[in-house]
């Protein structure tokens, strides 16, 4: 007789919230002995937030986890991992001065008989499971000296060498190749038949259809369904994570773009470490959308134009003329701003005032004579706040006291401050709340309408969907496609909230569709 | 068998940034051993007073690269010492070397729980807790000596606190090798001392990993201000008495000695051995440059010059 698989892992009811913000409101999740669960859903959906809670970092509000029919004992890493649960934290829990095999076995080393710690145990240990699956990474190189991809093996490795009765994999396969991810799924097939409950986050639906038994989506913090795989179809599982839209997005009203001149013209642009031969031009008045999974190479393209990581080859143009960009200071004088990607540390000093975070680029062209002329700074204060309808108290406030949409319109509005022609924004909506989103893509617009050239990098689509006139689909370091936004709209749907959502089902497809072609040129 | 001996010496050089300390420390004993050779440097009762002058700084920076290697720092190592070696002095005029012994360990634990109290519990990062510590433990020092030198009228406590000697050998040769062979296992071998060095490597990392750091920073800081008081121990024992003047300054000797070799002011990096030997070298310079004569002044500027070109030399190349 064969009983049913018993229930790995049961959360009843999880609730977590953070500075009012619901991430998490009343989820159940199930995993049961020796399946593949698939964890699924869009940025800010809850997936990271739940399995932090599995794992002990997070302590829920409500809720409770039996985990192989005990209850948890308290909510630490420790007691998750006494419970059987390993996780990889996306490179977080890697020590970089210290070795792969040393990492691998932290808190958890060999002894010898004296009770001293056994490295060359961790070693050949550490060697035996990269040997069980098949990669070549050094046990003995510092973690500090790896590239992304062998960090990722090694966080993995550091999960499977717990031996766990479930394991979470959260993106594993962001900077493996190919056929890494073939040996890891390999792998996983085995750990499954030993009756290991496995969760498998990623945003790759093709690698979700190879390897998952059943998925579990949740959307908005909320739990939308629970299936097995066969019920769901990739365009089933795409129209679950997208959802219905709330209002906000829908509501910006798009305008027509007039195209003019090209300000900006990539071609076969390669990168350091990403993009490869990437090439679009770039129109004043319009905005330009880049769409991608996280490693797609957008954020990559973005500071090779900036002049961060510069180009190695290709040719980049400004109003047709070659321009050569070594270093950020080139991309300023040369009118491109890029709005970075991690506010508080790249964009703004959290403790300084509205106005000397407003003038800190242009700091050496309002000092004339050494000294900075502060009516100068007030001008260009007052100014900025008042394009950009920043909220805040003053312009001597500190910005750290500003809610993180209007943090984000001082650090663009430090970059209109230099004047660029070509702006480039990453990300500029992470974090913010859906009403602030809205209006800083409204801004947008409105600086692509008076004449500047914009490129948006964002991963969430409604997003790009909003403010973008082309979008560029990025998969693998490479540009895959170039879509008109008008050609993803259905002209029969009249109802706004219905468009967006229908233009994000076929962006979506797209997307995958350009991880496939990658798939199919290694395969 | 010869390229087998042959392969870790070209990894050694191949290193030698890493290795510069082991490398600085040959160059400098040779290029003294044959100019100052007629002014006595190699005579072996010289070079038991370098390992005598070295003994306390090298105590203090064993602990100081559990320190640093974990992401701290203790700037209050020489006024504890200098603390230690008063209560040591005047706990064993009332109650003999065996309360003087108690007394100095006292010194160094009370110390070392109120900063790692205060860096780990009150958030205060442990170089402002230890800048102002230095000051504390000065000022009671003073105050509980009324300035003036506390005499040790214990000739045993003296024999085994620094000023004794086994035959040619010094007393504190040993108090050295064991402190730098017991600091050396346990950051290499222990469990401790990985996670000492995972705490400095990274700290989120270490947290995930299931590592109390905050109980690793305070018990580094604890270490550190017991080594002090040990080094206390020794200046009041090889000086038969206390005063607070005893290991001014030496803050700045122990974190150089550690730097030089090659624990990471940023935390992640430490060896025990090189901390010895940095601090050696840190002795040798000192008496080399005073058996050339050298003015004091001249002795100082000296002495900068060659530490900022030994650490430089050590940078990885950009």
């Amino acid at each position: 007789m064969t009983a049913p698989a018993p229930v790995a892992v049961r959360m009843t009811g999880i609730s977590k919230s953070f500075g009012g913000i619901r991430a998490l409101d009343n989820v159940d999740f199930e995993v049961l002995a020796g399946e593949v669960h698939a964890l699924l859903g869009g940025n800010g959906a809850g997936k990271s937030t739940i399995l932090k809670v599995l794992n002990g970092v997070h302590v829920p509000e409500e809720g409770n986890i039996v985990v192989g029919g005990q209850p948890l004992a308290a909510h630490t890493p420790e007691a998750a991992r006494a419970a059987g649960i390993a996780m990889n934290f996306q490179e977080m829990s890697l020590i970089p001065t210290l070795t792969v095999a040393q990492n691998i076995f932290l808190t958890r080393e060999a002894r010898d008989a004296r009770g001293m710690i056994d490295d060359a145990d961790s070693i050949r240990r550490a060697q035996a499971i990269f040997d069980m699956l098949q990669v070549q990474v050094d046990p003995v190189a510092l973690v500090g000296d790896l590239g992304a991809g062998q960090k990722q093996l090694t966080e993995i490795a550091k999960a499977i060498s717990q031996k766990a009765r479930v394991l979470i994999l959260d993106e594993p396969s962001t900077a493996l190749s190919v056929s890494d991810v073939e040996r890891l799924f390999v792998f996983l097939r085995q750990l499954k038949a030993e009756g290991v409950a496995i969760i498998y986050v990623s945003h790759r639906m093709d690698e979700i259809a190879r390897i998952a038994d059943r998925a579990t989506i949740l959307r908005d913090g909320k739990h939308v369904i629970t299936a097995p795989l066969a019920d769901l179809p990739i365009d089933v599982m795409i129209e679950h994570i997208v959802g219905k839209k709330s209002k906000g997005l829908a509501d910006v009203a798009r305008g027509d773009a007039t195209r003019g001149e090209v300000l900006l013209e990539l071609s076969a642009v390669t990168g350091p470490h990403k993009p490869e031969e990437v090439s679009f031009a770039l129109h004043r008045g319009e905005v330009l959308g880049l769409a991608g999974l996280l490693g797609s190479g957008r954020s990559a393209l973005a500071r090779v134009i900036a002049g961060i990581e510069p180009a190695i080859a290709g040719e980049i143009r400004i109003k047709g003329q070659k321009v050569a960009i070594r270093r950020p200071a080139d991309a300023i004088a040369k009118g491109i701003a890029l709005v970075p990607e991690a506010r508080a540390t790249q964009g703004i000093i959290p403790a300084h005032s509205v106005a000397d975070n407003m003038v800190m680029a242009v700091v050496g062209r309002i000092s004339p004579r050494g000294f900075v002329d502060r009516a100068r700074v007030r001008a260009i204060t007052d100014d900025m706040i008042q394009r950009l309808s920043v909220k805040t108290a003053s312009r001597d406030h500190a910005v750290s006291t500003l809610s993180g949409g209007n943090q984000q319109k001082v650090v663009i509005g430090k970059w209109l401050a230099t004047e660029p022609e070509i702006l480039i924004l990453d990300e500029p909506t992470a974090g913010i709340d859906i009403g602030s989103k809205a209006e800083i893509i409204r801004l947008v617009r409105d600086l692509a309408r008076s004449g500047k050239g914009v490129i948006v990098i964002s991963s969430e689509l409604s997003e790009l969907l909003t403010a973008c006139d082309r979008i560029l689909v990025m998969a693998d370091g490479r540009a895959h496609q170039m879509l008109d936004r008008a050609e993803l709209d259905d002209p029969s749907e009249t109802n706004p909230e219905h468009a967006l959502q229908a233009a994000e089902r076929r962006l979506q497809v797209e997307i995958q569709k350009a991880l496939s072609i990658k798939e199919a040129e290694h395969g | 068998m010869a390229k087998a001996a042959t392969a870790p010496a070209g990894a050694f050089f191949a290193n030698w940034r890493q290795n510069i300390i082991y490398i600085g420390f040959a160059v400098i004993f040779v290029v003294f051993a044959l100019t100052l050779n007629d002014k006595g440097f190699l005579n072996p009762n010289n070079l038991l007073n370098i390992v005598r002058q070295t003994a306390m700084i090298a105590v203090m920076a064993v602990a100081m690269t559990f320190v640093l290697s974990a992401g701290e720092i203790d700037l209050s190592v020489g006024a504890v010492a200098g603390l230690a070696t008063v209560t040591v002095a005047m706990a064993i005029a009332v109650a003999g070397p065996f309360g003087g012994i108690l007394a100095g360990l006292a010194t160094g634990l009370a110390v070392g729980v109120f900063n790692g109290w205060l860096t780990t519990r009150i958030g205060i990062p442990s170089f402002l807790t230890t800048l102002a510590m230095m000051g504390i433990a000065k000022g009671v020092a003073m105050w509980i000596s009324d300035t003036a030198a506390v005499p040790i009228l214990s000739p045993s406590y003296s024999w085994v606190f620094g000023g004794g000697s086994i035959g040619k050998v010094p007393v504190l040769m040993f108090w050295m090798a064991v402190i730098a062979g017991v600091g050396h296992v346990a950051l290499r071998r222990s469990g401790f001392g990985r996670r000492v060095l995972a705490t400095g490597g990274g700290e989120t990392a270490a947290r995930y990993s299931g590592i109390d750091t905050a109980a690793i920073k305070f018990r580094v800081l604890v270490l550190s201000s017991c080594a002090a008081s040990l080094a206390g121990m020794l200046y009041a024992g090889r000086l038969q008495s206390g005063r607070f003047q005893l290991g001014e300054g030496d803050e700045l000797s122990v974190i150089a000695a550690a730097v030089l070799g090659g624990t990471s002011l940023f935390g992640g990096k430490g060896t025990v051995v090189g901390t010895i030997v940095g601090a050696l070298m840190i002795g040798l310079i000192n008496n080399g440059l005073i058996l050339m004569g050298l003015e004091f002044s001249q002795q100082l500027i000296a002495r900068g010059g060659i530490i900022i070109l030994a650490v430089a030399l050590s940078q990885k190349k950009r």
